[in-house]
């Protein structure tokens, strides 16, 4: 099975849209070979800025250069980019509406090792409630490309969520992205199940064991978060009555959040969020981290079986 | 434009400013009176702005990085032509395009929102940045500090960089007043010595008398001949300049004069015009 880091494929896809555009300029925060900006970096020299490590800066002047007719990409982890830079993205760029595009990488708890500090896990909430935002979390590489196309394409400002690790390329994704718009990638009456980034393919997994145990999963993945695609969601909550929601995120505030206040608004089903509980992560291996803190295929599978009021 | 005109203009700047803020209710005069002789200076004389033109492709950027003196901003905006003279009595009403602190959408001659201190040098940085690529060596940006500002970190990264990338073609003031929100800067969280902080940062520095034109033409013809290094001129204001009872008072920081104390705002202003 290939695996790409979305991270990675985000950096290939600056270089190409670098080619493309000259308007596109990259800024990091000396985070350039973590982030992958790097290649833009050394391709287009000019057109990149190493702020350092400042973070509230580099989002200060993207928003500077978008003021100025530029297409910033700003790039540092995603608990820098949304957290320390909080009132700069909000006040420099989303009230402004200015072009800024915020590609953070090393988002939730596959940071690994690094720990609780660096494993951010709350910033699709925090970035979902900014008006004028857009929220964008791939599912694998070839995603993460398509969506850096997206969202350079998108006027006005974008967060787009990269991770870490390498995640399976999933190849029914192919071709398909359309930003605002879900991806239906298994059909199932039993259960609905939602996810976005990292948990896409988890959840894939998790249809075919619910398969195997005589369960039919539809299995959904929305990649935008914001705006969110109300009719797909409403369509299969209709049509499958249960809905699970997977995320490497807080259980508050993202995915899970976004699809609970749509529903409990407007058809409500039953609901079972999984993502991070209330509480930091830790240093570990990403593998061991998702089990320890239950972002598996078995929590999902196990969810939707309890839903369905099957014994697990 | 000689400097007496300049003088006529920035005293109709003052009383619409004592006006804007009694109607409003509320807003800030103090750092507003503080700033009228430089924004007369750079709208009048320095900036290349067109009226006509707000988003002019080939103008100077101007940001207020003190966000919360949109009184001196809209008022100078106003008489130079870039929004009716009667619309500044709409300041933060309801539905005015005059929003407490600017917002480069609605509002002609804004090009950066601010209002949240400390974020505005970095803005202006990245417009400098975006004119340097662009090869517009006839284009700058200028943006107007408060001291109290210079409290918050942002602007100090921001500094770095403004001088590891050396925007030349970046000039600031620092509208030295003294005063913050809460009283004297020295006394709150001081930012002194500011005039060495940014040597120190490898930027060109002046020292002025933030309400005499005279020098603050030449610290500007200055700012433009220096190359390879960022200009600040640190202007030294006095807060609510030409009211009496505003000036030096850091209560007058944020605060709107009842319908007595604008006559005698208005008073005190016209007869300094005399």
């Amino acid at each position: 099975m290939t695996k790409i880091a979305t991270r990675d494929a985000y950096g290939k896809a600056l270089i190409e849209l670098g080619r493309k555009n000259k308007d596109v300029v990259v800024l990091d925060a000396d985070l350039s070979k973590s982030t992958k900006t790097i290649g833009f970096a050394q391709e287009f020299p000019r057109r990149f800025f190493n702020i350092g490590i400042a973070e509230a800066d580099l989002i200060g002047t993207a928003a500077g250069l978008a003021a100025a007719g530029k297409l910033p990409f700003a790039s540092t982890f995603a608990v820098f980019a949304t957290g320390r830079a909080y009132d700069q993205v909000r006040a420099s760029v989303a009230y402004p509406a200015l072009n800024v595009k915020i590609a953070a990488t090393h988002a939730g708890l596959t940071v690994g090792e690094d720990g609780a500090t660096h494993q951010m896990n709350e910033d699709i909430a925090l970035m979902r409630v900014l008006p004028n935002m857009t929220v964008i979390v791939p599912a694998d590489g070839p995603e993460a490309r398509a969506a850096t196309f997206a969202a350079a394409e998108h006027v006005g400002p974008v967060y787009l969520r990269l991770g870490r690790p390498g995640v399976p390329v999933i190849d029914q994704l192919e071709g398909r992205f359309e930003l605002g718009k879900g991806i239906v990638l298994e059909e199932g009456d039993d259960v609905a199940i939602f996810a976005c980034g990292y948990m896409v393919h988890v959840a894939l997994e998790a249809a075919a064991k619910l398969k195997e145990q005589g369960m039919a999963a539809s299995v959904i993945n929305i990649h935008t978060i914001k705006p969110l695609d109300k009719d797909l969601v409403l369509d299969y909550a209709r049509r499958c009555k249960r809905v699970v929601t997977a995320e490497e995120h807080s259980i508050y505030g993202g995915l899970g959040g976004a699809i609970a206040e749509l529903l409990s608004e407007t058809h409500p089903v039953p609901v079972r969020r999984i993502g991070v509980q209330d509480t930091f992560g830790e240093s570990g291996k990403p593998a061991e981290l998702m089990e320890k803190y239950g972002l598996t295929a078995q929590s999902i599978v196990d969810q939707a079986r309890e839903l369905c009021g099957k014994e697990s | 434009m000689d400097f007496s005109q300049l003088e006529t203009i920035a005293q109709r700047i003052r009383c619409h400013i004592v006006k804007m803020v009694a109607e409003a209710g509320s807003g800030h005069p103090g750092g507003s009176l503080s700033a009228v002789e430089i924004f007369t200076m750079l709208f009048f004389q320095e900036l290349r702005v067109d009226p006509e033109q707000p988003r002019w492709k080939d103008r100077d950027y101007f940001v207020l990085s003190k966000g919360h003196a949109t009184p001196v901003y809209y008022a100078t905006l106003a008489e130079r032509g870039f929004l009716p003279i009667e619309e500044l009595m709409t300041f933060r009403k309801i539905n005015s395009r005059l929003q407490g602190h600017p917002d480069r959408k609605d509002t002609p001659g804004v090009d950066m929102t601010t209002g949240s201190l400390g974020q505005g040098l970095s803005a202006a940085n990245g417009m400098a940045l975006a004119l340097k690529m662009d090869g517009h060596t006839h284009r700058r940006v200028f943006a107007v500090l408060g001291d109290g500002e210079l409290q918050e970190g942002q602007i100090w990264e921001a500094a770095m960089t403004s001088a590891h990338y050396k925007l030349d073609n970046l000039t600031i003031f620092v509208d030295y007043n003294g005063l913050q929100i809460d009283g004297v800067i020295y006394d709150i969280m001081s930012p002194a010595p500011i005039a060495d902080k940014f040597r120190a940062f490898n930027w060109h520095v002046q020292e002025i008398d933030g309400h005499d034109f005279a020098q603050i033409a030449k610290a500007l013809a200055e700012a433009k001949e220096e190359k390879g290094r960022p200009s600040a001129i640190i202007a030294r204001t006095v807060k609510g300049k030409g009211v009496s009872y505003m000036e030096n008072e850091a209560d007058w920081h944020g605060k709107a004069p009842d319908a007595d104390l604008l006559c005698q705002a208005l008073t005190d202003l016209k007869g300094e015009a005399q």
